[in-house]
């Protein structure tokens, strides 16, 4: 059902023309891997100081509350700059088994981004009270960030 | 040497040779390549936004300065060398490859504007911190950065579509 999907979306007119100027599909993926720039540097500092190995002379909750906004600015980009991707070539990514693990560790990384700015919002000490906790946060969140990375750049070697 | 036959030496270096036969090698220091980029271009963007007094206003120059580059450069290491062993699997079509050049041109900018920065405009900073106005020299830098740094990930992406 979703070959057939791919199928009626690779021939509808506005995916003939991203697949046709020549320009529009590295453009869209420079815009894409700005993005990356942005999410990845401002979560791997916040997880590293989550771990505790980096920028420790700052509070936990300082540098929570200064990164996590970037990733919900960065993230409506990434959705649309991911959208013309797939509406031009769809069967490359939703047919590629690294796009869906990606997909799903996306998934999985906003809940937990989310989980780590609520739980600082509400009480500033939360995550300087719970070492094991901030620490096993930090190696999660940061584990799945590079896995949507690496998984993002092996759809093309599928 | 001539640069022709040092490209074709570095390319047939048993490490140039396994990057290029492997199946996974190449993918693999790629994705390193990629991960130790986008720490580099985003780490460096938070300074050159503070340069333009876009960000992280809640703290001065010289903080922002001392806290991000680190990372820019240890990122710029693995970086590197990740992309140099790509570059020896297939130095010779790399070396003419006009986008791969203009990516090399850009970097090489981006060390430009670092090194007049750091050099000369940052050495005043105590003083402009103190009163409170960024100078033009430091937000010329800052935009400078993000536009050069713009420009090496599009040429790099832009070389992946012209093999």
């Amino acid at each position: 059902m979703i070959e057939s999907f791919c199928d009626w979306l690779a021939n509808t007119p506005l995916s003939l023309k991203i697949q046709t100027v020549m320009w529009i599909i590295p453009a869209v993926q420079t815009v894409h891997i700005l993005c990356v720039a942005l999410v990845m540097s401002c979560m791997a500092m916040m997880d590293l100081r989550l771990i505790g190995v980096a920028g420790r002379k700052h509070p936990i909750s300082r540098m929570v509350g200064r990164f996590v906004p970037w990733v919900w600015g960065a993230l409506p980009v990434l959705l649309a700059t991911g959208t013309i991707l797939i509406i031009g070539e769809p069967s490359r990514e939703l047919l590629n088994p690294y796009f869906r693990f990606k997909m799903a560790s996306l998934a999985v990384v906003i809940v937990v981004t989310f989980f780590v700015q609520r739980q600082n919002k509400r009480d500033a000490t939360y995550w300087e009270a719970r070492r094991i906790a901030a620490t096993a946060t930090g190696v999660f969140s940061l584990l799945l960030w590079v896995g949507i990375v690496t998984a993002g750049r092996w759809i093309a070697y599928y | 040497m001539v640069i022709p036959e040092f490209l074709a030496w570095l390319e047939n270096t048993p490490v140039g040779t396994e990057v290029r036969q492997s199946t996974w090698m190449f993918p693999t220091i790629e994705t390193v390549h990629v991960l130790a980029t986008v720490m580099v271009v985003g780490s460096v963007a938070m300074l050159d936004l503070r340069l333009l007094n876009l960000a992280y206003r809640d703290r001065t120059i010289r903080e922002v300065h001392e806290d991000v580059l680190p990372w820019t450069r240890v990122s710029f290491i693995f970086a590197a060398i990740a992309g140099s062993l790509l570059f020896s699997s297939s130095a010779t079509k790399y070396y003419h490859n006009f986008t791969f050049r203009m990516k090399m041109l850009m970097l090489l900018l981006t060390g430009v504007n670092a090194a007049f920065f750091e050099l000369w405009t940052y050495r005043g900073v105590a003083k402009w911190e103190r009163e409170t106005r960024i100078p033009l020299a430091a937000k010329i830098a800052g935009a400078l950065g993000l536009l050069l740094w713009i420009g090496v990930v599009a040429f790099g992406r832009w070389t992946g579509f012209t093999k």
